[in-house]
């Protein structure tokens, strides 16, 4: 089958390559431009591990295709911290609230959390329970991932005062 | 999961993705939100030749709201039905019952076309659209036409869609201002299909019943709408009697198949329970 161009801004950068058609962008993400921050839990759209930032939306990686993304901007969990290495309100508070225990589902989470919070900077823990209601964690309860996400909602919004 | 190969073309109006639909026919898919498409894809359930991504045409993402007429192009997002102020005005069931699909993520990207043109029982927005009597506007090669959701749905996955057309729009009259509407669904989790689901408008003159209408999903191979259920409770004051009788006469139409999510008389038992729910929220909205 032939192979097609796709252009799209990943992470602030241009980026163009050829694939097939029936590429995910998942696979692109992970295989061609090495990110693999985003991972495949249950290539079936349920469990949200593989979650990207499209031109502005939350959506799941595993679920695209490549081709559908053509002119698009995409940022994944490695576009989310400071180019100079500065993590991240969210990654800060995931580290220091125990937002994650193996950390698979962290990446997808946080990249929903960073979306989540510009649709809604001051959310309920109810609105953040369901906000994040497609990913799903095997590991920490969610507590102290709503606990980090509060943390984060607070900390921005102080900085936001301060600017 | 890798889907098998297909050719991709992203057409920009709604003619030439008839075209492609026509010269493709039998081997084209539309592909809208991709999110009941994709999966069955990585199953290999579907095989198309040809996929005909409908992002880029313009004028099926809009949503108009003329008085009480209401037209919603095909590739309007669930998101965008929550967020639509006109719609939460003059329809809020289509807000309540997008907030019960899937998850956030999923509600981004999949669409109402996508959604009622699927033909899967296990959709929620077929029950909806038959309730409300809409209207699907088919294109395709000789022209458009259009097909009442009551008449649109054959069997799980059989449409009366023929495989050179496509869904531009939805059409219908809005619910006159007063009415109540519910939607009430069971899953077993979030992101998962109806157990069993029921949604229900309905308009009161006083104490009285004034009209009704109700709706089933996933509880046969095709979504229901409950005429005799709806006319059980027009002209009462929607006592106990009249409730239960439109409950039995819901349950009587009801064929589910027994799945994960139960054995059948457990899922019309299911579907009762919530009729009789959805009646009840729908009667405390109305005035
Ligand atoms: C984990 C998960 C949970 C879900 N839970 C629910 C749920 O609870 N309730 C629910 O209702 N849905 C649910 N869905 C399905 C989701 O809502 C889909 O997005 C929706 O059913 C299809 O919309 P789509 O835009 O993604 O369509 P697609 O997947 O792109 O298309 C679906 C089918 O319709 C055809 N089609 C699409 N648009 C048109 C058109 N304009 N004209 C003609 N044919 C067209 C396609 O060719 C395809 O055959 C779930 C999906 C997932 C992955
Ligand atoms: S890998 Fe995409 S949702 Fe699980
Ligand atoms: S931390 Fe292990 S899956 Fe969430």
């Amino acid at each position: 089958m032939s192979k097609i161009d796709v252009k799209m801004t990943v992470n602030g950068k241009a980026v163009e390559t050829k694939t097939e058609p029936r590429t995910l962008l998942i696979h692109l993400l992970r295989e061609d431009l090495n990110l693999t921050g985003p991972h495949i839990g249950c290539d079936t759209s349920h469990c949200g591990a593989c979650t990207v930032d499209l031109n502005g939306k939350s959506v799941k990686s595993c679920t695209v295709f490549a081709a559908q993304a053509e002119g698009a901007e995409i940022t994944t969990i490695e576009g989310i911290a400071k180019p100079d290495g500065t993590l991240h309100a969210l990654q800060e508070a995931f580290r220091q609230h125990h937002g994650l225990q193996c950390g698979f589902c962290t990446p997808g989470m946080i990249t929903r959390a960073y979306r989540l919070l510009q649709e809604n900077p001051n959310p309920t823990e109810e609105e953040i329970r369901y906000g994040i209601s497609g990913n799903l964690c095997r590991c920490t309860g969610y507590q102290n991932i709503v606990k980090s996400i509060q943390a984060a909602a607070e900390e921005l919004s102080v900085k936001e005062a301060a600017e | 999961m890798i889907p098998g190969s297909f050719d991709y073309h992203r057409p920009t109006s709604v003619d030439e993705a008839v075209g492609l639909l026509a010269g493709h026919a039998g081997n084209a898919l539309i592909l809208a939100g991709g999110h009941s498409l994709i999966p069955m894809m990585k199953l290999r359930m579907a095989m198309p030749e040809h996929l005909i991504d409908i992002q880029d045409i313009a004028s099926l993402s809009s949503i108009e709201v003329s008085g009480p007429q209401i037209e919603i192009g095909a590739n309007v997002t669930q998101a965008e039905l929550i967020a639509s102020e006109d719609l939460e005005q003059h329809c809020p069931i289509l807000r309540e019952t997008s907030l019960q699909i899937a998850d956030p993520q999923i509600r981004n990207v999949g669409t109402l076309g996508g959604n009622v043109a699927n033909g899967d029982p296990g959709n929620d927005m077929p029950a909806i659209m038959q309730l409300l009597d809409a209207t699907y506007v088919l294109s395709g090669p000789d022209g458009s036409r259009e097909v009442k959701a009551r008449d649109f749905y054959e069997a799980a996955y059989f449409t009366t869609r023929d495989e050179a057309e496509m869904l531009t729009s939805i059409r219908f009259t809005a619910p006159p201002a007063g009415h109540g509407s519910s939607y009430m669904k069971q899953k077993r989790k979030i992101g998962d299909y109806a157990t069993a689901a029921a949604g229900v408008v309905l308009t009161m003159s006083g104490d009285t019943c004034a009209s009704a209408s109700i709706g089933l999903t996933n509880v046969a191979d095709t979504p229901l709408w409950a005429e005799d259920a709806s006319n059980a409770l027009i002209g009462t004051t929607l006592d106990d009697a009249a409730v239960s009788a439109a409950v039995d006469a819901a349950k009587a139409i009801t064929d589910p198949a027994a799945d994960g999510r139960g054995p059948a008389e457990y899922r019309t038992h299911v579907a009762g329970i919530m009729v009789q729910r959805a009646i009840q929220a729908a009667h405390q909205r109305a005035n």
